[in-house]
């Protein structure tokens, strides 16, 4: 495959992800909370295209699943009666872009359930959890790379701009942050926080965190740039015709930076998500029932969930081309940006 | 002739003195060794048995170490007590003790100890000890865990010497369960702890590093070898005081081994490669799992049924909120109502729990005492299925409305709002959180759900009180009601829900002290079952802890060991340590 189909194809990739995430509510058949307590760890649901008398009945079905009296999680697939899987279906309530909405992208008539992924120790389904988690790890790595980049930008450009005394100190703070144990830190925040918070609230702190102690690596990175573009003789022939400061920062060095900038990005948005998913998974991110990947990951610490419900890697598996995708990413801006002309 | 007077005095001398060791021999020898017969099938000598701890025993001291459970394993498998709960029939039956009387009054008992019975280094046992040992456990200086349980509710214990095999205890009056109370006070050798009692250095007695010779006791095992951070090692006592129908003397095995296996997992995981012969507490999730491959491996696991742990919700009833944690007492008007607590209960699915926590493998709860007490169980406390228009109708009646997004408010208009915390580290009570957070959400209740780190979950719920409501499981040490005073009487130190009361909050509250307090005196068996059925069907009205659920006892052995008889009180497995042993080879 050639470089440039590649970065194409991450690009699209990449879309795909964050459109289906943004539409979670309608692309996930049943509310992320919802707990179907007949059928816990229930496998993946088995899409028929063949009739039980082998005939096509043109349209994917799928039977509906008996749990099996004596064995937990053991589930039998009922074939006295064939569940058509229906499109734009009414359902759960769900949120769509601030409006209250009903309709889901597909579904199965009632009693039946549909279960892509399985589901998990709650009777909850994977499927829906994926996306709605997939909402909460993808933005919290964007919106904690942003806000990262924004900081290290503003503290990197001030520090390599104006350097001497505000340099030295700036980064010192820099490797301050560097060495900083972070998650040991994290966990005595956590414990001071008030016990009852909201959500909402959690995944914004969460973000924050991330986000406020990454910015040391990109600022560093920025201030080198900086320094280097500050003695650039149109810098220097703009500042004899008595060009500011903010002037001179915002036409010729910060744009300078941008190849630093766009690159850094693609590396720590999927960082963040990684860190999103590692807080949450060792129960600092957003508390349950919301999903995210990390927290729907945390019940592989136990055994028996890693030895025998596979459908539950799920989370781990979408990571897959995430990373993949912002990866080539990184790599095209990288060579396009810094070194390109 | 000088010689011969010196010869005749010294052939003198030497015949007196062995005449007096023969008699002092023939003596002791006449003091005929009694021995228990045990009731288990015959079995041979020889092997090892490897078991597995969560963390390191922290001493072999009896007096100080009882408490701590992963000492307790150990410690027990040493020692012997006077009076012994079967863990099986969970009724008390002769050990040390031979046989004993108790006056009319119940106030005395006379015990009469089994004689010519040896420690484990060879030295005799006699009253001495028993005398000694008690008067250690009940030395206030000594803070002894014992102590609080030989002199509950401010009754102390006097013992007495009436002969080398004769004791009498006194009570300052009556208890019902006094012959339990004898069950784990462990006798120790006077001969070896006299000295550091008498320094005042016996907490630092008997501990890993303690050479194994100044070690002994009258139980099954006697210490051998410690590994730091890695195992314990016990060897066959020589003197044990029982033996088979064949008159072979126990025990069987010839070393136990206690491995340092750090997680529930490590050890399923061990047990299933058969590194670990014995397992108990096995999580529903680790037995589904190891179930698989039972007959393959040759080991074979077994549900006991109910234990008597009982996992419930609590809400904050505690009085000393006000002014210092304003939120909480606000919120505090809402879980003192009767009828809110009631409809928590009635909401909450304990069949989905019990599904879905324990795999169907536990039993939902009513009230606190669990089907595997077969002593105390009130079986007709109404099991009501869960019912979410019932809870509705006692929320209204209780003046509580809905708002129009359905959010549950109380008459000030102020949305029913709170927290559950629970110990982050237990799996099982987070997921009855999750589950009893998503049926309360059907009520229009905000509930949100919050893992503490365990420390800081007791803290919260025994200290500070800064918690709205949590979830909690409790483990009766014992079939006897006794064993549950300190949660049921106000004045008791795991009354959790009102902490330090001076005085019975509510008039149901005073009911309980009352009936807690009469049945601890009543002798009589069907009598005081009457009264401790009374609290049951108190705590399953008033709902001052709203029970749940309860794990079943799940246990594994190797198909080869002879004699294993697992049951639901603690020492689940290793009770009947010294009639284990290997079957073929």
């Amino acid at each position: 495959m050639s470089k440039r189909r590649m970065v194409r194809l991450a690009v699209v990739l990449l879309s795909l992800l964050y459109g289906g995430v943004l539409l979670a509510g309608f692309l996930a058949p049943y509310d992320p909370a919802e707990q179907d307590r007949e059928h816990p760890f229930a496998p993946p649901t088995r899409v028929h295209f063949v009739g039980p008398e082998g005939k096509l009945p043109l349209w994917p079905f799928i039977y509906g699943l008996k749990p099996s009296p004596d064995n937990f999680a053991g589930y039998q697939e009922d074939h006295s009666h064939t569940f058509p899987i229906r499109l734009f279906v009414s359902g759960d309530n769900y949120d769509l872009l601030g409006l209250p909405c009903r309709l889901h992208f597909f579904g199965i008539d009632e009693p039946g359930r549909i279960f892509l992924l399985g589901t998990d120790g709650y009777g909850r389904d994977q499927f829906s959890r994926l996306l709605w988690g997939g909402r909460i790890s993808l933005l919290a790595g964007l919106i904690a790379a942003a806000l990262s980049l924004l900081l290290g930008m503003i503290l990197g450009a001030v520090s390599g701009y104006f350097g001497g005394l505000v340099d030295d100190a700036l980064m010192r703070l820099v490797e301050l942050f560097l060495a900083m144990p972070w998650l040991y830190l994290l966990f005595a925040v956590r414990a001071f926080l008030p016990l009852h918070i909201s959500p909402t609230v959690a995944f914004l702190l969460l973000v924050a965190v991330i986000g406020i102690v990454g910015w040391a690596r990109p600022a560093r990175l920025i201030r080198g740039v900086v320094l280097s573009a500050r003695e650039r003789k149109y810098v220097l022939a703009a500042r004899g015709f008595g060009a500011s400061d903010f002037y001179l920062l915002r036409r010729h060095i910060l744009p300078q930076t941008m190849g630093v900038f766009l690159t850094q990005a693609a590396l720590l948005i999927p960082q963040y998500i990684l860190a999103e998913v590692t807080l949450s998974f060792l129960g600092l991110g957003v508390g349950e029932p919301v999903p995210s990947w990390g927290n729907m990951l945390g019940s592989l610490q136990q055994y028996h969930v890693l030895a025998s419900y596979w459908w539950m890697l799920a989370p781990a598996l979408a990571l897959v081309p995430v990373f993949w995708g912002y990866h080539v990413l990184a790599d095209f801006l990288h060579e396009r940006l810094e070194f390109g002309d | 002739m000088r010689k011969d007077i010196y010869l005749a005095l010294l052939a003198l001398a030497l015949v007196l003195f062995t005449a007096a060791t023969w008699a002092q021999t023939s003596k002791s020898a006449a003091v005929k060794e009694e021995l228990q017969t045990s009731t288990g099938e015959a079995g041979q000598y020889g092997g090892r048995l490897v078991v597995s701890q969560r963390a390191e025993a922290k001493t072999l001291n009896a007096v100080t170490g009882i408490d701590q459970r992963l000492s307790r394993e150990v410690i027990f498998r040493m020692h012997a007590d006077l009076i012994h709960i079967n863990r099986v029939t969970q009724r008390t039956e002769p050990a040390l003790a031979k046989s004993w009387t108790v006056s009319k009054d119940g106030r005395q008992y006379t015990i009469h100890l089994r004689r010519g019975i040896r420690f484990s280094d060879g030295q005799p046992f006699n009253a001495d000890d028993v005398v000694f040992s008690f008067q250690v456990y009940l030395d206030e200086k000594v803070h002894s865990p014992q102590r609080d349980l030989l002199i509950a509710r401010g009754q102390s214990i006097t013992v007495q010497k009436l002969d080398p095999y004769t004791v009498l205890f006194k009570l300052a009056q009556p208890d019902a369960a006094a012959e339990r109370l004898f069950d784990s006070v462990d006798i120790l050798p006077k001969h070896l702890l006299e000295k550091s009692y008498q320094d005042g250095t016996l907490a630092q007695a008997w501990s890993l590093t303690t050479p194994p010779d100044q070690i002994a006791g009258l139980g099954p095992f006697r210490f051998k070898k410690y590994v730091p951070g890695q195992q314990i090692t016990l060897e066959r006592n020589p003197y044990y005081w029982k033996v088979d129908a064949k008159d072979n003397r126990l025990p069987y095995l010839d070393e136990i081994t206690f491995l340092v296996v750090a997680s529930e997992d490590a050890e399923a995981i061990r047990f299933q490669t058969g590194d670990i012969d014995v397992i108990s507490r096995l999580s529903s999730e680790n037995y589904a799992l190891l179930a698989k491959d039972q007959e393959s491996r040759g080991y074979r696991l077994q549900d006991l049924g109910p234990g008597l742990e009982y996992n419930f919700i609590l809400f904050n009833l505690n009085d000393d909120t006000a002014g210092r944690l304003p939120d909480i007492a606000r919120k505090q008007t809402w879980f003192r109502e009767v009828k809110f607590r009631q409809a928590v209960s009635a909401a909450i699915d304990r069949t989905g729990i019990v599904r879905l926590v324990y795999q169907g493998r536990g039993e939902p709860l009513w009230a606190q005492v669990t089907a595997g007490n077969k002593l105390s169980l009130n079986s007709s406390i109404p099991k009501p299925a869960q019912s979410l228009s019932r809870a509705r109708e006692l929320l209204q009646s209780a003046g509580f409305t809905w708002n129009k997004d359905g959010k549950l408010q109380d008459h000030n208009g102020q949305v029913v709002e709170f927290s559950i915390i629970s110990s982050s580290s237990n799996s099982q009570r987070m997921q009855i959180a999750n589950i009893v957070q998503q049926d309360l959400a059907k009520l229009g209740m905000q509930v949100s759900v919050v893992p503490l780190e365990f420390r800081s979950f007791v803290q919260r719920v025994t200290q500070t009180h800064d918690y709205e409501a949590a979830v909690m499981g409790l483990l009766s040490g014992d079939v006897d009601p006794n064993a549950d005073m300190n949660v049921w009487l106000s004045s008791g130190a795991t009354h959790l829900w009102n902490l330090g009361e001076k005085q019975p909050a509510t008039p149901w509250e005073a009911e309980i002290d009352k009936l807690m307090e009469q049945q601890a005196v009543t002798l009589n068996y069907e009598a005081r079952k009457k009264l401790y059925d009374r609290v049951q069907e108190i705590v399953a009205e008033q709902l001052p802890i709203i029970c749940v659920a309860g794990p079943n006892i799940l246990v594994g052995s190797k198909k080869r060991l002879g004699n294993f008889r697992p049951a639901v009180l603690d020492h689940y497995t290793l009770h009947n340590v010294e009639e284990l042993f290997w079957k073929g080879k």
